[in-house]
């Protein structure tokens, strides 16, 4: 019987089974920022630990970092003390820091791969639920709570439950306009936001092998927002491309040696699969959120949904959201006003989202009223953003343009919405309050369908404005 | 493992929060993240629905009175999705609870309780219980981690724990850090047979 990926990363780095009945797996690359780690550092300290593998540790700051300044002392005193105890902690363990005034500095789950630190057939943890973004490499990468953390930073190791695995295939040609982001809505959508609970996801099919890597990553990056702690992508030829030349990819006699273990840490073709799902990429269209959950979603062509008309276990859930969302069911998904525009998160603040939402902005204008935004996930993606005219094209149209973070995606920082302001987000959670006002509302879509947003000033399909409907 | 560190039961009054897929921001939002500690977290569990509930002329189930003091929550399904911040659990446990009794939980947040010891157990009959609290605030609960019951005033009934978590906290040895540590040699020998150590380059190193 044939070995998926998961059973092959997970026993290469199984250290020992625990009288718990748990599995010790050992952790090859943990990946640490500001707000989950200080609790840690400071339990280690109290049980006098050192970081056991510094150089398997690699920090920097995202969550809390203003992107209209970085000039230090921040303003916001709680912001700044914490940036200090990051900056203390890896000083006194001698761990790798991007900070804030460095090139590389960005979100985490952008930097690592830029870097080239995220790699097939590792194990990669780091102190934040979206960590499954690196299993587009052919990683198993999950996100861990602090006590977690900790003992990441004293032993390199974890206990764990082995999860099942279920296989996403996806076959077709995405139709212009639609996205990996609206392949992932989709996804959640049919499975919902508890399916993936137990389960890591394997996502396949030739509509996954034809995404790039930063498409997969926007995938994989959503797993747990269906419930799926873990998600990956077999690693193939896209990703080694990818991977060759980044700064901290293995080179010389190393590359082939590498290439060839990443090849066989693929799944078996003969893998046996606790569940199978497979979704057409023809039935897939550009996709926003009208709920509070990332799986209450529906095609932008599509009508907001009558909570009477769903299954009754579904409708007190449905009529909280909309009421929160001061939706009406059957009115028009296009055409819902929005008053901010957000392109930005470690979901999509690449290259080709910011490419993608230049070319629905350029020779247009942000409708007078909405505050847009572009946050790219990294500074070298501002740099190389900026280097290709993408920023004259945002800042033309009227998007502010914005340093390196997570931004508005958990308003950590300044940037939140006031009131009830509707939000076009590029990022992951439409949570009730979740982009910093307990209010406010966010409408999850692709980035270009985030800039199509703020060029009308409502819900549009981009696909008008690309000439491609 | 300390003796002080085994959760075997645990007794109090309930507390019924209804609803399905109640994420973590919903729980502690965001902005209490910004700190260094998790102290103070109590206090601020569910803020934003317990504000929302009171600007609506209606009193969120932690701030009712008849509720006043429960040691044991009753939620529903999917309880905790969302992002991975150890902040829920401790602020709910530093709030006061000490087991939370739902339909399912998400996965990260599942964790993270445990590795607090605070119980998380399921049930598919939590919605009765939650209606029997409403009805009768003050019915008290016990929890035996042990015998995965859960106690209402005079009835019993049977509850799933996870057998691994449920010797964890009747052994005391929630916390994993001393298992983990106890592994040392073989963590070395782990790490000596996984190829890309090998191959990782030297520390190109960071800075500020």
């Amino acid at each position: 019987m044939g070995r998926s990926l998961l059973d092959k990363v997970w026993d290469l780095h199984r250290v020992a089974e625990l009288p718990s009945g748990e599995t010790q797996v050992f952790v090859g690359l943990h990946l640490v920022h500001e707000v989950t780690s200080p609790q840690a550092f400071a339990m280690l300290r109290e049980r006098g630990l050192r970081v056991r593998h510094p150089e398997l540790t690699v920090a920097t700051v995202d969550h809390i970092v203003p992107t209209d300044t970085v000039q230090r002392p921040f303003a916001d005193p709680m912001a700044e003390q914490m940036l200090q105890h990051l900056e203390r902690n890896v000083a006194e363990h001698g761990i790798r820091y991007y900070g804030l005034g460095h090139a590389d500095q960005g979100i985490v789950h952008v930097i690592g791969p830029q870097l080239g630190l995220t790699q097939p057939g590792m194990t990669i943890a780091c102190g934040d639920s979206h960590t499954s973004t690196h299993g587009a490499f052919g990683a198993i990468a999950f996100g861990i709570g602090t006590s977690q953390v900790r003992d990441v930073l004293a032993t390199q190791t974890l206990a764990l439950h082995k999860p099942k695995l279920r296989r996403i295939t996806v076959d077709g040609r995405l139709a212009p306009g639609v996205y990996a982001k609206d392949v992932i809505l989709s996804i959640i959508a049919a499975l919902g936001v508890k399916g993936g609970i137990g389960y890591a996801y394997e996502y396949a099919g030739s509509t996954i092998d034809a995404l790039d890597v930063e498409g997969r990553m926007s995938i994989c990056n959503m797993s747990i927002e269906g419930g799926a702690r873990v998600g990956y992508v077999n690693p193939d030829r896209t990703t080694f491309d990818f991977l060759r030349g980044r700064a901290e990819a293995p080179d010389g006699e190393d590359w082939q040696q590498a290439v060839d273990f990443w090849r066989t840490c693929a799944s078996d073709p003969d893998t046996v699969y606790d569940d199978r799902v497979a979704l057409r990429a023809e039935d897939i269209e550009p996709v926003v959120t009208w709920g509070t959950n990332p799986g209450q979603s529906a095609a932008v062509t599509d009508t907001i949904p009558d909570p009477e008309r769903a299954p009754a276990e579904r409708r007190a859930g449905m009529a909280a959201a909309l009421g929160h969302m001061r939706l009406r069911p059957g009115a028009p998904v296009a055409g819902t006003p929005i008053d901010v525009a957000f392109i930005g998160s470690c979901t999509n603040s690449r290259m080709s989202d910011l490419r993608e939402a230049a070319r629905v902005v350029e020779g247009r204008r942000v409708k007078s009223g909405v505050k847009a935004l572009v946050v790219p996930g990294s500074r070298r993606i501002a740099d190389q953003a900026s280097a290709e005219g993408l920023r004259d094209v945002f800042e033309s149209a009227g998007f502010e343009w914005r340093g390196a973070g997570c931004s508005m995606c958990l308003a950590m920082n300044p940037d939140k919405l006031e009131g009830a302001q509707m939000s076009a987000s590029s990022s992951n959670r439409n949570f009730v309050g979740r982009q910093g006002s307990p209010q406010g509302r966010t409408l999850l879509m692709s980035p270009a369908m985030v800039a199509a947003a703020a060029v009308n000033g409502q819900v549009t399909d981009v696909r008008e404005l690309l000439g491609a409907a | 493992m300390a003796a002080d560190a085994r959760v075997t039961a645990v007794s109090g009054t309930g507390v019924p929060v209804r609803g399905d897929d109640i994420d973590t921001d919903r729980i502690i939002p965001a902005r209490y993240l910004k700190a260094v500690t998790f102290e103070g977290l109590g206090r601020h569990a569910f803020q934003d629905e317990r504000i929302a509930a009171g600007e609506s002329g209606a009193v969120h189930p932690l701030d009712d009175r008849r509720y006043a003091g429960a040691a044991v929550l009753f939620v529903n399904r999917n309880f905790g999705c969302g992002s991975s911040r150890e902040h829920a659990p401790q602020a709910l446990y530093r709030y006061g609870i000490r087991a939370i009794v739902g339909a399912s939980f998400a996965e990260i947040f599942a964790g993270n309780c445990l590795m607090i010891g605070l119980p998380a157990v399921t049930s598919e009959r939590v919605g009765e219980w939650q209606d029997r609290l409403e009805a009768e605030p003050g019915t008290p609960v016990r929890i035996d981690v042990q015998a995965a019951t859960i106690a209402l005033g005079g009835d019993e009934y049977p509850l799933q724990i996870p057998s691994a978590a449920r010797r964890s906290l009747v052994s005391g040895a929630w916390d994993s850090m001393a298992a983990l540590l106890a592994g040392d040699e073989r963590i070395g020998a782990t790490a000596a047979r996984i190829p890309y150590l090998g191959w990782r380059r030297p520390a190109t190193g960071g800075s500020e």
